[in-house]
């Protein structure tokens, strides 16, 4: 019999590939129930008005059509969308609106016909007499006296104050060789999955069950904020998260369309589709990021930080969804990276404007704290002329301090900061570089090297660190079915992260069977026990360790029989080539099937054990989990253009052990692609009356193939002490350094021309200009 | 995502087309590769009550070479136009602009009639067109008549197709051997057109002096144009950097340059210039060769 | 109208409306749901299908203009059970996450290997132009196609 190998720390192949490459996978537009019904919903085209009146008689009538409703059918019939982080000002969220619009894409009015062309020529039919209000889309003239109001009962456009107070900042900054003071910008982003939103709901009448097909990463909280919002019982209510073709914290929500075609399923008794298109997707699906900060460092002349003081003005846009206001709060907590900064303080003032609400996208408030600390450590460098190396080096945590309590009161579980940065220097071969950066220059050649040493906050994490009904634990449950063959369902779900496979890999290696002898579960709510989902990197460190608890339970259970077979205590027994053996001595060992018959009792049940081989588990973290690494981009300008070329992009990324590498390289790829688009392409526009500029992909410049670089990849290995498996998590990490690295790259290369900081995303045109007007000063 | 109802005709002969376009008058709309009339007609901006197709009239599909002219049917596509090994030969900058366009799938879709008489500002082929002086043929009920590529793009997104006229083609002058070519684009970032290209032909005398030169410019302004300023700045002069440079900042001489979010009006000239000189410079190492 | 066309070597006809885009007749017709839709501006590429063997964007392209032509899926590729080269590389070289581009992708990659059978780098980001992906960074579909011009060259003996 063939020996099964080890598969934690191999490359495998993905287990969800075949489906996926053979056009057969199932997402949520693949759905097909009998009498499927389509929705469209008709959407604001103004930023801010009030509607004066909506006739839908013309669509009520046209060909096919099934039923209109506006905001005044749905008046008292129906909750809101919840906001479950804590708020000074929360307003009602309504599902369509009422009585007037606050955003560019508010959903007006939703139509529901035989097929989706005959919806949208009845939604064509739709006038709403729309009275324009004065809009404001810039987050600090929101704060003004005299800016239009967005909701009238709070007096001004005030979301919440947050303060973190210190004043031992304010005493760095009176004694300090120097204080640095700069403003930068990390402007309003769209996550951009590929597959856009898609609800299919089908009610069933005579059982008064709800089954919903979402495309979500959360799909058990959302059953209950959809539970309480149509007013059901939970247990009638059942979430499906098909194939989701990408989230990027833009399906960590609970969104109007899903409410409303639950809503008009169970009002019309049949399946009712609703599927966003793209234009919908860059209007009305969250976006990210949008924040203003202002800081001011306290230095000494070597380069030692002595605190960071920062005041954030945070655009929330119009409404708050599922945890708009909760995002900045890991920018202000992790802004002093990696760095034994003493002292920190900082103000938040969130606001509402005439725009989309924010909310997560990858990296949720980790990539602005990262910027901050990365552009704050260049700015040191640039400011003292240090080299950015060594001012790093000067204020990296050390390695010995760990674990290490921050001055913003996180605890760092582990790291190894220099360690990263010394193998990317290596990589790049650091004076070589900056020696033909020199050269370069000579020739009128602009070449930038950026160094950004992150670390991030992972593996979110424990409950008292999210707000109420978004805890941080993870649950899971291991079933070895009567064959040996083992069945995981769980609590997460992943929606491209491919743990179908990690945790086939761990089930395989912890039973001592094959790959293909597990399968892994996620995503229904009906056969999934209650479970939290797949965001902030947490679907292995968390997921993964409630994995760990559920194996453990199912090979103490196992070992318990096979004691009593074997005659063996159970500590001396181990999982390998589907037997049970001696750790001492392979050769002593049953046949796994054999202690499976046992347990389910098919030949001699064990007296006084319960039959069966299940068990379920629920990890709550005792900590976060901090990733870090270092990458280092080089890169050319073109003065002419201020076209910016990549030469060179290596990334060392510590996730702690590694389960998966083939995996853990896709998603550091990914995650410094979307962080590269930060730094040069990406950029969310409203105009100042609040119309959305970027309304479709001809506009909003997501990037392709021949935008990015080839990246060198590197890792060093710090375990984390918080789960089993010694991982940290890595969704996000490539995300998280890439912006800084390049923004300092760029910077770096027009140094010499005198340019100090320009705010991203670093068009061509900003930086020609900048060139520009530098030679001509 | 959803077009509005209309009628499909497949025309079968150009005779037929026009016979179409004579029954439905202002309510039809001819269909090629429909690469810019369907993401119109997906967002409700055009509604014709009829479309007619003309991409299975065999003629305009054709690319041929007669009368020492290198005939282009209008419902050639790009792809065909870019790998058409008569057009890579003997007019090399037109393969050129058509391996430019959009993607590979927009290209194997959408044509060149399509692209020219929708007229968009940033489309590539009108810069190309312009420079090699094509010879653009308009049929109509009862006849054609020719319009020389100077006299046809009139402004942003109108032609000098008259209402009942269909293009069947495009026809050429090769280029002679000893003239230089190329088409340089500065593509948008995210839609791919053209935030600004220049086509630029380039013949030198014996004594290695610029004889005669053509320069289209796309992007630019409201609609492509001559860049005669350049061309006129060009004629007799030696072929070296500092003469091409001082040529090329007159690109944007008296154009009222368009702007948007990725590139100013501003910008937009210099990069015309850039791009200019960019352009001229391969041509002229081409010509060289 | 009735349209008759050839999806994935069948030959099909069906009654259907003008303004049926191809994607459309695919997904909802012919009950193909392989091929995605990403955006309405003939841009993401999640709906490139084969039409007489060239990538094609189907939500630009009417299903009446298909008429009489050749369509091939992501169902089309894998022939007696086994899959295409290019399903192969993007399996191996982990060329997909999320896997909502990968149909269009992969077809656009056919595309390229059918007229060059050694693309560079270069040439292969260049020829997928035309779709987007978020998830990947586009270095692992980069090695998937190069992973299936290996294998096709190896095949064909070159």
């Amino acid at each position: 019999m063939a020996v099964v190998p080890k598969f934690v720390g191999e490359r495998i192949k993905r287990r969800e590939d075949p489906r996926l490459i053979s056009g057969t996978a199932t997402y949520v537009d693949d759905v097909r129930l009998p009498d499927t019904l389509a929705a469209v919903v008709l959407r604001s085209p103004y930023p801010h008005a009030r509607i004066n009146s909506i006739d839908v008689a013309a669509a009520r009538s046209a060909p096919g059509v099934v039923a209109v409703l506006t905001g005044g059918d749905l008046k008292d019939k129906v909750g809101g969308i919840p906001c479950v982080a804590p708020a000074e000002h929360i307003p009602f969220h309504p599902l369509l609106a009422q009585g007037k619009v606050r955003f560019v894409g508010e959903s007006v009015a939703i139509v529901v016909a035989s097929d989706a062309y005959k919806a949208q020529d009845a939604a064509d039919l739709i006038d709403v007499d729309y009275n324009p209000l004065d809009a404001v889309s810039d987050p600090e003239k929101a704060l003004e006296d005299g800016a239009p109001v967005l909701h009238e009962e709070f007096g001004n456009n005030l979301v919440t104050r947050a303060l973190v107070p210190n004043p031992a900042v304010d005493e760095a900054i009176a004694k300090a060789d120097k204080v640095i003071k700069f403003r930068i910008v990390n402007q309003r982003l769209a996550p951009v999955p590929m597959e856009p939103r898609g609800v299919l709901a089908n009610w069933h009448q005579a059982s008064g069950h709800l089954t919903i097909w979402t495309s979500t990463q959360i799909p058990h909280l959302l059953r209950s904020g959809l539970a309480a919002v149509l007013g059901l019982p939970e247990n009638r209510v059942r979430v499906i998260a098909p194939e989701v073709g990408g989230g990027f914290g833009a399906k960590l929500n609970f969104y109007r369309e899903e409410a409303l075609v639950a809503y008009l399923s169970r009002m019309l008794g049949r399946p009712v589709k609703w599927i966003e298109r793209r234009r919908e997707n860059l209007a009305a699906t969250t976006h990210g990021r949008d924040q203003i900060t202002y800081l001011e460092v306290p230095v000494k002349k070597d380069g030692t930080v002595l605190g960071i003081k920062a005041k954030f003005i945070c655009d929330m846009g119009a409404y708050l969804q599922l945890l708009t206001p909760a995002i900045p709060g890991f920018s202000g907590l992790m802004m002093t990276g990696c760095y034994k900064i003493p002292a920190m303080s900082f103000e938040q003032v969130m606001v509402f404007t005439n725009k989309m609400a924010t909310d997560a996208y990858r990296g949720a408030g980790r990539p602005e704290a990262a910027y901050i600390a990365e552009r704050t450590m260049d700015m040191v460098a640039g400011e003292l002329g240090l080299d950015p190396v060594e001012v790093r080096r000067r204020n990296f945590i050390p390695k010995e301090a760990f674990p290490y309590a921050t001055c913003a009161g996180l605890v760092y579980d582990s790291g190894d900061y220099n360690a990263a940065l010394n193998k990317a220097l290596e990589i790049v071969d650091y004076p070589k570089m900056r020696a033909e950066q020199a050269d370069a220059l000579k020739h009128g050649r602009y070449v930038g090297i950026g160094i950004a040493s992150y670390v991030e906050i992972c593996g979110l994490g424990p409950s008292v660190m999210l707000p109420p009904k978004v805890p941080g634990w993870e649950s899971a449950t291991v079933r070895m079915e009567p064959d040996s063959r083992v069945t995981v369902l769980t609590g997460i779900s992943p929606h491209g992260q491919g743990q179908e496979t990690t945790f086939a890999q761990m089930a395989a290696d912890a039973f001592g069977i094959d790959i293909d002898d597990v399968a892994v579960v996620h995503g229904d709510t009906a056969i999934v026990q209650y479970g939290v989902g797949t965001f902030g990197s947490r679907g292995l460190s968390v997921g993964g360790a409630a994995l760990m608890m559920s194996v453990g339970k199912v090979q103490d259970k196992l070992k318990k029989i096979a004691s009593t077979m074997m005659e063996a205590p159970p500590d001396q027994l181990t999982f390998a080539n589907r037997t049970v053996a001696l750790k001492s001595d392979a050769a002593k060992s049953i046949p796994l099937q054999a202690v499976v018959d046992a347990a389910y009792g098919w030949k001699m049940p064990i007296p006084g054990m319960e039959p069966g081989l299940d068990a379920t588990s629920v990890f709550e973290p005792a900590g976060c989990t901090f990733p870090f690494g270092t990458h280092i981009s080089v890169v050319e300008i073109d003065p002419d253009t201020g076209v910016v070329k990549f030469l060179r992009y290596i990334a060392v990324d510590d996730c702690g052990n590694i389960i998966s590498p083939l995996l853990v390289a896709g998603q550091v790829h990914g995650g410094i692609a979307q962080g590269i688009a930060q730094a040069l392409y990406e950029e969310v526009v409203y105009d100042e009356n609040g119309q959305l500029v970027t309304a479709t992909l001809m506009d909003y410049a997501a990037p392709r193939a021949q935008m990015l670089p080839r990246y060198e990849l590197a890792h060093t290995v710090t375990p984390s002490p918080l789960n089993p498996m010694g991982v940290k998590g890595v969704g996000e990490a490539g995300t998280i350094g890439s912006t800084p690295c390049v923004v300092n790259a760029v910077m770096d290369a027009l140094k010499p021309l005198g340019i100090r900081h320009i705010d991203m995303p670093l068009r061509p045109e900003k930086l020609w200009r900048a060139i520009k007007d530098a030679k001509k000063a | 995502m959803f077009p509005g109802q209309f009628e499909y005709h497949r025309a079968a002969s150009i005779k037929d087309a026009l016979d179409l376009l004579k029954r439905y008058g202002d309510d039809a709309k001819l269909l090629s590769g429909g690469h810019s009339l369907i993401p119109m007609m997906k967002l409700r901006l055009a509604q014709p009550a009829h479309l007619i197709d003309v991409t299975k009239i065999a003629e305009m599909r054709a690319i041929s070479e007669s009368g020492g002219k290198i005939v282009i049917g209008a419902a050639a596509s790009h792809d065909a136009v870019a790998n058409s090994s008569l057009v890579r030969d003997k007019l090399g900058l037109l393969a050129e602009a058509a391996a430019a366009i959009g993607d590979v799938q927009v290209r194997n879709r959408g044509t060149i009639g399509g692209s020219l008489t929708h007229a968009d500002p940033a489309a590539d082929y009108p810069a190309a067109v312009l420079a090699l002086e094509g010879e653009i043929k308009l049929e109509r009920d009862g006849g054609a008549r020719t319009i020389k590529a100077a006299d046809f793009f009139l402004d942003l997104m109108t032609t000098a197709v008259q209402p009942g006229e269909l293009l069947s083609q495009i026809a050429f002058a090769p280029i002679p051997t000893g003239t230089g070519y190329s088409y340089q684009k500065y593509p948008h970032p995210a839609s791919g057109f053209a935030m600004v290209g220049v086509a630029a032909l380039v013949s030198l005398d014996r004594s290695g002096k610029i004889a005669s030169s053509r320069v289209g410019v796309t992007g630019l302004g409201a609609k492509a144009f001559r860049a005669s300023a350049v061309e006129a700045a060009l004629a007799g002069k030696a072929a070296d950097a500092a003469t091409i440079a001082a040529a090329a900042a007159r690109t944007a001489d008296g154009i009222d340059a368009l702007g948007d979010i990725h590139a100013s009006s501003e910008y937009r000239a210099e990069l015309a210039r850039v791009y200019a000189r960019r352009t001229i410079q391969a041509a002229v190492a081409r010509a060289k060769a | 109208m009735r349209v008759n066309l050839t999806v994935n070597g069948q030959p099909r006809s069906d009654e259907i409306e003008p303004r049926l885009l191809l994607v459309h007749y695919l997904r909802d017709v012919a009950g193909l749901t392989g091929t995605h839709v990403g955006c309405e501006s003939t841009l993401c590429g999640a709906c490139t299908v084969l039409l007489d063997g060239k990538a094609v964007k189907s939500c630009t392209v009417l299903a009446a203009q298909a008429g009489g032509a050749s369509v091939t899926t992501v169902e089309g590729l894998a022939k007696d059970g086994k899959f295409h080269p290019i399903q192969d590389g993007f399996w191996e070289e982990h060329g997909l996450q999320c896997g909502y581009c990968t149909p269009g992708m992969m077809m656009a990659a056919v595309d390229l290997l059918s007229r060059t059978t050694n693309p560079s780098e270069d040439e292969i980001r260049h020829a997928l132009e035309g779709n987007l992906c978020r998830c990947t960074g586009y270095q692992h579909i980069i090695k998937a196609v190069q992973y299936a011009a290996e294998k096709m060259r190896a095949a064909a003996g070159r």
